[in-house]
């Protein structure tokens, strides 16, 4: 085994290594500008970034000329949402997210807000999920947008896109999804799931960083965007810039694996997950899942371990790189946003851990993983004053703490 | 963040974790912080009433591996010292032994929380025992 151990595929994955050798070439003496028009140089950029995009729609039923290539989903997101709510601004002012959703989206809409747009920040249920007739009676006949994400990066957890594309459809409503975490891990169809927009980012799917790509629906309807950046006039005037050649090969190649081997992949990824879960809960008491089972990622565990406070129990297990949603992980000293929106409690999100585990993840690294959890938890709680509490029979939530 | 190598012996080998009987007149038992802001200690002083020493101290905390040295470390200074030496012990002892980076400053405020906490509580018992002896 090689420590330390990645099991943090939701903040980013390593570039696979067949990934790799479609972009070399284009890293090296294929080296010419996709807009070149008028020499070979130019047209192998083109044809290579034209077969990329060709790869990415594949994977998500889309055209190819409906593939917007980006700097990542950050871009994306921004793109989408204000490019929207610039493009139908005469339509309406109105755009219906989520508290869940990531900051890309959620600080794109707060931007929104000080131009005069009305956002609508639906809460989640407990599940993790939006509760649809809420959704529905957000619709007013000023909304232009919903932009709700695939799967969530913290909890993993899978909204049901296919219903939300539906009642998007039926109000006249455009439906932008992130989808970051989805693509290239469940099957993601944008026509099956009547999506408008969609946000893709490469390094999240075993392609390079720097790149994404944003769906932008071409037929029923024909979405149409307002560019956020000027320029050459690059992907049909909606993202000027030269384009990032490599890059794009990388994603398309990422994207290619990703459809080929998905299936086998999620199948296997969802084993490994469900043994990590099995064994944490076979060992340890007093253990939450954060977020729907059902309805997610196969790959993602988010997990809290009460009593124990999730910023010590990374640094017991500091051979193993996962993300915490406690508070002392983060510059702002906040918990996790998300996992506040489920409603779990402050003292909940603090002691969280997010798995996310991925392709290179093996079953001796998940055994190995589990097995340190599980002595760091008793550890830590051997120190928890709260702990003891609990096993005294206090009820922890009628204790006057003196808050700090 | 990269921790102190005194913050990490702290965090693996944490010094006088336990806890003492909180009804013992000898005992000061101070609780501060609270699970939602993501710590809280408990420190417990034992005090020889002839001498005013401190004989023992415990300690368990929830929070970060700061906060759990911070509270280690607070339970070696308070071993020896006078209930009045408690008390003047400061944070920023805490600080520049743990040598903690300006994030981590309010866990030794904390630290610093509990011994006032476990002392006052130990004067209160004393008070409250002597007024029913006076009595």
């Amino acid at each position: 085994m090689k420590f330390p151990i990645y099991m943090d595929y939701h903040a980013t994955t390593p570039l696979d290594a067949r990934v790799l050798d479609a972009m070399m070439p284009f890293l090296t003496n294929k080296f010419g500008n996709a807009a070149s028009r008028n020499h070979a140089f130019g047209w192998e950029a083109e044809e290579a970034v034209e077969k990329a995009r060709k790869q990415i729609a594949t994977l998500i039923g889309a055209n190819a000329k409906e593939i917007v290539i980006t700097s990542g989903a950050t871009e994306s997101n921004n793109l989408a949402i204000k490019g929207v709510a610039e493009m139908y601004a005469e339509r309406g002012n109105h755009i219906i997210t989520a508290a869940t959703e990531h900051k890309a989206t959620l600080d794109t809409c707060k931007r929104l807000e000080k131009h005069g747009y009305r956002i609508t920040y639906l809460p989640v249920l407990a599940s993790g999920l939006i509760d649809m007739d809420m959704l529905r009676e957000s619709i007013t006949d000023k909304t232009i947008l919903i932009s709700l994400m695939y799967a969530n990066n913290e909890i993993g957890v899978i909204q049901p896109v296919r219903e939300i594309g539906k009642l998007a459809k039926e109000k006249g409503v455009l439906f932008h999804t992130d989808a970051v975490q989805a693509v290239g891990k469940v099957p993601v169809n944008v026509i099956d799931d009547n999506i408008d927009l969609l946000s893709i980012s490469g390094h999240k799917l075993y392609g390079p960083k720097g790149v994404g790509a944003l769906y932008v629906r071409r037929k029923s309807p024909r979405v149409q965007l307002t560019a956020q950046i000027d320029g050459g006039g690059h992907e049909r005037g909606m993202r000027s810039g030269t384009l990032n050649v490599p890059g794009i090969v990388g994603l398309g190649e990422a994207c290619e694996l990703c459809r080929k081997e998905m299936a086998s992949e999620s199948v296997r990824l969802a084993g490994l997950r469900d043994k990590l879960k099995a064994k944490l809960e076979g060992a340890l008491d007093e253990v939450y899942i954060n977020g729907s089972m059902e309805s997610r990622l196969p790959h993602n565990l988010n997990i809290s371990f009460a009593f124990v406070e999730g910023e010590s129990l990374l640094m017991g297990i500091n051979d193993v790189a996962v993300s915490s949603g406690s508070a002392c992980t983060s510059a702002t000293l906040e918990p996790s946003y998300v996992l506040k929106a489920l409603g779990a409690g402050d003292d909940i999100a603090h002691s969280s851990i997010r798995f996310g585990l991925g392709r290179f993840t093996t079953d001796e690294e998940v055994d190995y993983v589990a097995q340190k959890v599980i002595s760091v938890v008793q550890h830590l709680r051997e120190l928890s004053p709260l702990y003891e509490m609990f096993k005294e029979g206090v009820d922890l939530s009628k204790v006057q703490w003196t808050a700090h | 963040m990269a921790y102190s190598d005194k913050v990490l012996d702290h965090y693996s080998n944490p010094r006088n974790v336990g806890s003492m009987d909180k009804n013992d007149p000898n005992v000061g038992t101070g609780m501060v912080g609270a699970p939602e802001c993501g710590d809280v200690m408990k420190l417990q002083v034992k005090v020889n009433p002839d001498t005013g020493i401190i004989e023992d101290a415990k300690f368990k905390t929830f929070g970060c591996g700061s906060a759990i040295a911070s509270s280690s470390l607070a339970t070696e200074m308070l071993k020896g010292k006078t209930v009045d030496e408690a008390l003047a012990i400061k944070n920023t002892e805490i600080v520049n032994e743990l040598a903690l980076p300006p994030v981590k400053i309010h866990c030794s405020v904390l630290a610093e929380d509990a011994i006032k906490a476990a002392i006052t509580n130990y004067k209160e018992k004393t008070a409250k025992e002597q007024a029913a002896v006076t009595l």
